[in-house]
């Protein structure tokens, strides 16, 4: 079977990208108060470095890397710091978070500071400042970037591939950065390329973006190794196992790391974030967050301060229908329900979609009819029904055995279930399950 | 300006969003596919037919509704339990009878199993093995076609558990007229189905018509039906050119229950494999018993008991059929 830009199997959910994707960004307005969790990102959360009453401004760092795998938080603008502690954090516990009060008169101009040129930079410089600039992968993870900038010496790294899939249903603000400022994505390309030493690099954008690939084609410099490929419209074509066989037709060996076949993947707003950060020396505090869905009035592609509480974000598109009932942080086939709608934007938050009553799953669940639907639609071919059986009755061991730890929990199995079983979840439960018997045995 | 969210969110895992067919859907689909074939099945024998199919599936219905689970009737499945039993009986059967395989099939072929998805058997399948051990004479009695919509045929009202008085004008079907008197039937009343043989499987164009129905809908997959139909046209043209005498592939294919079994029994999801290499070999083995069986088997006819016994490997076939896992073997790189 061939590929022409694709994988097998996967999904193909309604895009509902027509509500957006057309729609220019704008940037929003500081909200009255901001609510940064020190805890964005994959690794050790920040450690806090400001107390109540301090005043910061716009770009000071409110938490301070904590390790190798951390990054900085930075406040998103200018205020009074006058709560620190728990607060709701969108993956639904409470987290540690620093409040500031927006100081309403403050010009948010951010302090000057040094931008570093990146061509006189060694490697080193160019990780460095991408970590304290807060640099984290902007595609939902959240996983910070600079780690990515330096892999393990063991293995050549000889392609760099951006991901410009945008595979969820709904979410266009890769899609919007692509169309709208393909200068800075390719800025951010030739930083990377030159902080990895790779002579190549690729970047997948499905095909459903025309004008985002016309974009990114007509700025393509005539001195890089830069190949726009367009790629097949299905859920998840941004997986990065998916992306990976897509560009090189390869398959990244179960359970090991993308560096293992050569190629480092980064998410299309993450290199604009890199780019920001030589070009104005500004970390990363505002990012392009796509609001939408039928449940709300006026769907947009925003630039939102981070800590930008829900509530205010969906006042400002101009409130909900009077049948909104889900409101979903990322997309809507792995994104997160939101519970309190006083949880803040984070640095890894895609989207908000707002649903209504009927379009959400809260529909009878039957049990499996071994239709084997999830089969045919799971991108790592697993047999998520079987699997399903097994986490229902806690046999976690056989589990393993049917390779669990690759299942990705990209949802496709539940999607397409006639029987409307959260496989999904299920699997989650069953990794969360196996990790705590683990820590436990340790 | 703004309409405040109400304080009752919705929090559901995800996906939020999912594909537009359900269990009850596609179950309600497949019972709507069914009703050309129930039109055949009264066309040819009249209302004896819609009789026995009736007094099947209210036996099914009654045992789902009285011991399965709540509201269990909706989702349809028992339904279709029912109809495919009475299609696959004869006109002339005490109604007693079939009700009794309808409450029979879905209580130790689905109920006992634990319900809906849990059972190994194809419940209609297990009804009408059991009527099959318990009245061997009356579901061989086969009236036959024609003769009026409304003239009844056999003893549909025998009181029951009395045995049925056999008066009526009966026939014998085309795998019994081969087998016991060596004769044939012509093809174009098979193909048609007018000829002897329960009530819902003679008519092949129908049958075939609904199945395509479904695999264009993608409710039943057609690679079972095809592996079937493949393999006992292949391994029967073998026989019949090393020996003429044996039947050949049009006539194995048109002849007996070979098109509704292939269709809409073996095709149930439950009790199939649920990879599509496995469905392969469900489809090939299932065919290369219904040969064996019907040329040197005791029985004429092998549907049945072909899919049953194919029922119960249908877990080593999942087994033995697992897809390779995306990133191993000799596909992954590195």
């Amino acid at each position: 079977m061939t590929l022409a830009s694709g994988f097998r199997h996967g999904v193909h959910p309604r895009e509902e990208k027509e509500l957006t994707s057309q729609l220019p960004i704008r940037r929003m307005p500081f909200p009255d108060e901001i609510v940064l969790p020190l805890r964005q990102h994959a690794g050790n959360p920040a450690k806090l470095c400001v107390k109540v009453g301090d005043h910061v401004e716009r770009g000071d760092p409110v938490g301070l890397a904590d390790g190798w795998v951390s990054v900085p938080i930075h406040a998103s603008a200018a205020g009074t710091v006058t709560d620190i502690g728990l607060w709701p954090h969108p993956d639904g516990s409470m987290a540690l978070s620093v409040t500031i009060a927006v100081d309403r008169y403050a010009p948010q101009v951010p302090r000057p500071r040094m931008v570093p040129h990146w061509e006189g930079l060694s490697v080193d410089e160019v990780v460095r400042a991408v970590q304290d600039a807060g640099v984290v992968g902007l595609g939902g993870a959240a996983f910070p970037t600079h780690v990515k900038l330096a892999p393990p010496s063991d293995h050549a790294v000889h392609t760099l591939i951006i991901n410009g899939a945008e595979c969820e249903p709904y979410l266009t603000s890769d899609h919007r950065t692509m169309a709208e400022y393909p200068e800075r994505v390719l800025f951010g390309i030739r930083v990377m390329m030159h902080a990895m030493q790779v002579g190549k690099c690729v970047v997948g954008v499905e095909r459903n973006k025309p004008d985002a690939i016309a974009a990114l084609r007509a700025a393509l410099p005539a001195d890089l190794d830069i190949t726009i490929l367009p790629l097949t419209v299905k859920y998840p074509q941004g997986a990065e196992k998916m992306l990976i066989q897509a560009v090189t037709g390869v398959e990244v060996p179960s359970g090991k790391l993308p560096v293992t076949v050569g190629v480092v993947v980064q998410n299309v707003g993450s290199v604009a974030a890199i780019a920001e950060v030589f070009e104005t020396g500004l970390p990363l505090i505002e990012r392009i967050v796509t609001v939408s869905g039928h449940g709300l009035r006026r769907p947009a592609n925003l630039i939102v301060p981070v800590g930008t509480k829900l509530r205010d974000l969906l006042t400002f598109c101009g409130g909900v229908t009077p049948d909104a009932a889900e409101v979903i942080i990322g997309g809507p086939m792995m994104g997160q329900a939101q519970a309190n709608l006083d949880a803040p934007v984070l640095k890894g938050t895609t989207g908000v979609v707002v649903l209504e009553k009927h379009e959400t799953r809260l529909e009878k669940v039957y049990p499996c009819i071994h239709c084997g639907r999830c089969l045919e639609a799971c991108p790592v071919f697993l047999n998520p029904s079987l699997l399903g059986d097994f986490a229902r009755v806690a046999r976690y061991d056989d589990m393993v055995d049917l390779h669990l730890a690759d299942c990705m929990l990209c949802g496709s199995c539940a999607y397409v279930c006639p029987s409307n079983i959260p496989l999904a979840q299920l699997f989650q439960a069953s990794k969360v399950a196996l990790r705590r018997a683990k820590a436990g045995a340790a | 300006m703004s309409t405040p969210l109400s304080t009752k969110l919705i929090v559901t895992a995800s996906p939020h969003v999912r594909s537009q067919d359900s269990t009850p859907v596609i179950m309600w689909n497949v019972v709507g596919s069914l009703a050309p074939v129930i039109v055949a099945a009264a066309w040819f024998f009249g209302a004896s037919a819609l009789l026995v199919i009736a007094a099947a599936a209210l036996g099914a219905l009654f045992t789902e509704h009285s011991l399965g689970r709540g509201g269990s009737l909706a989702d349809g499945s028992a339904v279709i339990t029912g109809l495919l039993l009475g299609l696959s009986l004869p006109a002339g059967l005490p109604l007693w009878m079939a009700f009794l395989g309808g409450a029979f099939g879905i209580g130790f072929g689905k109920l006992v199993w634990g319900g809906l998805g849990q059972n190994v058997f194809n419940p209609a399948l297990v009804g009408r093995a059991f009527l099959q051990a318990a009245f061997p004479v009356a579901i061989t009695t086969w009236p036959a076609v024609g003769g009026g919509f409304w003239t009844l045929k056999g003893d549909l009202f025998a009181f029951p558990f009395t045995h049925p008085t056999p008066d009526a004008i009966t026939s014998a079907t085309p795998l019994g007229l081969l087998k016991f008197e060596g004769t044939g039937t012509h093809l174009a009343n098979l193909v048609l189905g007018n000829t002897g043989g329960s009530v819902g499987e003679t008519a092949a164009l129908v049958i075939l018509a609904g199945g395509a129905f479904l695999a264009w809908k993608r409710y039943l997959n057609w690679r079972i039906p095809t592996g079937i139909l493949l393999t006992v046209a292949a391994f029967s043209t073998v026989l019949h050119l090393i020996d003429a005498k044996r039947p050949d592939a049009l006539f194995m294919l048109f002849s007996g229950g070979l098109m509704l079994g292939a269709v809409y029994m073996a095709t149930d999801m439950v009790t199939s494999p649920v990879t599509n290499l496995g469905r392969w070999v469900f489809g090939a083995g299932i065919g290369v018993l219904v040969v064996v069986i019907r040329i040197w088997g005791g029985l004429p006819e092998g549907v049945m008991y072909a899919i049953l016994f194919m029922n119960a490997l249908v877990p080593f076939i999942n087994r033995a059929t697992q897809p390779r896992v995306f990133g191993t073997g000799r596909k992954a790189g590195a």
